[in-house]
């Protein structure tokens, strides 16, 4: 199933930084809930890699609540943002966690979501009949690129671990 | 079940994260249980209940952690009773709205029997089964929807036995609500069960929540689940023909009966616990 299927519809303004605040809000709930796991399974370097990442997308929120000004975001995206079908652009897949994984994994994980959510603007812009809302959608569309880049540019800090990753000495094994 | 009409300010009024607690769940990373257990705090959040009106009640295994990571009210039960428990509770509390989480070893095998008896006595609670076809707290175990021939160490060779068909067993045994999920679609997820939720009787939903320890092999099945092709039907010789020849993956509602719940004769005269002890004294 496509990610953009079952997308809310963006008819004004204020739907639209609704559902920007509603997609970054989301972005947090889930790094927030890898972190967690990851911290259940001991893996303390993908701790703070996740929580970092959601610290990053909970600044993205909060600059969105500040760029619409008198709009109240918080309680629009409530109205708003929810995704029918599929899940919002920046919830990566829980499916995709291993109690094994490194930051390059986490990494491929967000550069997944940030190309959706460009992905998602940018059909905004395409389709948008109310110029201030395509004006608006466009400059989220130079943020989302940006941190496309930025998730490239952390991918050479981290680059793909050997085959070997998912080894562990001790293995959860079936009963014998 | 006109309580559970939503409303704009219920709508506004609940987020999914208002259902969750304070307690980390242990499942393994991966594990299609964690995209159940959103699947509940939206669907609960897109009905409007709020926490204190919604009972979760759960027998054992991996499934059954479920009512912990919730703070509506709950109970981890004895293995396999978990639909007894729930039974007693909406006949008594039929106010509540009351669903049970259950796994394929903990709802087909153990509590086998319960299940039967459920689906023909069409209480009006919600039944949700995570199906992974293996035992996975107890180390990967085969349990009754495990293939013939998935070889372990414990089972060489496979069991060689034919799974059960829980959806075939729910619909001859008179369940009034019958529809498959993937755990890895959470909203989708999410809106059948407000779907089973709100219909009348006892509504079973089976989710197919892949194992990623025992049962790595399930990642595949996001590439294997389709919508059902066709649209619900109340006819349960249409449904059992439509449900005993699909290939296991259709999602979607596949029989929506149109049986009256079962309801107590008699309303309890009092809920104070003094006096049932009072009435059931020998």
């Amino acid at each position: 199933m496509s990610k953009s299927a079952g997308a809310p519809k963006v008819s004004t303004l204020a739907d639209l930084f609704g559902i920007a605040y509603q997609i970054e809000i989301d972005a947090v709930e889930r790094y927030k809930m890898l972190a967690e796991q990851m911290e259940t399974h001991n893996n303390p370097e993908m701790v703070n890699v996740f929580r970092d990442l959601a610290r990053a997308e909970g600044i993205h929120a909060e600059e969105i609540r500040r760029q619409a000004g008198p709009i109240d975001v918080v309680a629009h995206a409530l109205r708003v943002g929810r995704w029918s079908k599929g899940e919002s652009p920046e919830e990566v897949d829980l499916g995709a966690a291993h109690y094994m994984m490194t930051p390059w994994h986490a990494l491929q994980m967000a550069l997944v979501g940030e190309e959706r959510a460009l992905a998602f603007f940018t059909h905004i812009v395409d389709t948008a009949k109310d110029p201030k809302v395509k004006q608006m959608a466009a400059e989220f569309v130079e943020e989302e690129a940006e941190h496309v880049n930025l998730v490239h540019r952390l991918l050479r800090k981290y680059p793909a671990p050997s085959e070997s990753w998912p080894h562990d000495p001790d293995p959860p094994i079936a009963q014998e | 079940m006109e309580e559970l009409r939503l409303t704009a300010d219920t709508q506004l009024a609940c987020k999914p994260g208002d259902y969750r607690s304070d307690v980390k769940p242990v499942w393994c990373p991966g594990c299609g249980d964690y995209h159940v257990l959103m699947a509940f705090t939206r669907a609960f959040a897109q009905l409007g209940v709020p926490p204190e009106q919604i009972a979760v009640i759960s027998g054992i295994g991996c499934s059954s952690r479920i009512p912990a990571y919730t703070n509506c009210y709950g109970f981890h039960g004895v293995h396999g009773r978990s639909l007894a428990l729930a039974a007693g509770l909406k006949v008594t509390r039929p106010d509540l709205t009351v669903v049970v989480a259950s796994g394929d070893g903990d709802g087909y095998s153990i509590g086998g029997n319960h299940f039967l008896h459920a689906c023909r006595r069409n209480i009006d609670i919600t039944y949700v089964v995570m199906d992974n076809r293996v035992y996975g707290m107890t180390k990967g175990q085969p349990s009754p929807t495990t293939e013939p021939d998935f070889d372990t160490a414990i089972s060489p060779g496979g069991t060689g036995l034919s799974p059960f068909h829980p959806l075939v067993a729910a619909l001859a045994s008179g369940a009034n609500f019958i529809a498959r999920c993937f755990a890895g679609e959470p909203n989708e997820t999410a809106a059948m069960l407000v779907e089973a939720i709100r219909h009348p009787g006892f509504s079973f939903v089976e989710i197919l929540s892949p194992c990623v320890t025992y049962r790595p092999d399930q990642k595949q099945w996001k590439d294997l689940v389709h919508p059902a092709p066709v649209a619900p039907t109340n006819d349960p010789a249409k449904a059992a023909r439509r449900i005993m020849t699909d290939d296991g993956f259709n999602i979607g509602i596949l029989y929506r009966g149109e049986r009256r719940p079962y309801q107590p004769k008699f309303a309890p005269q009092s809920l104070d616990p003094s006096v049932l002890e009072q009435e059931f004294e020998i």
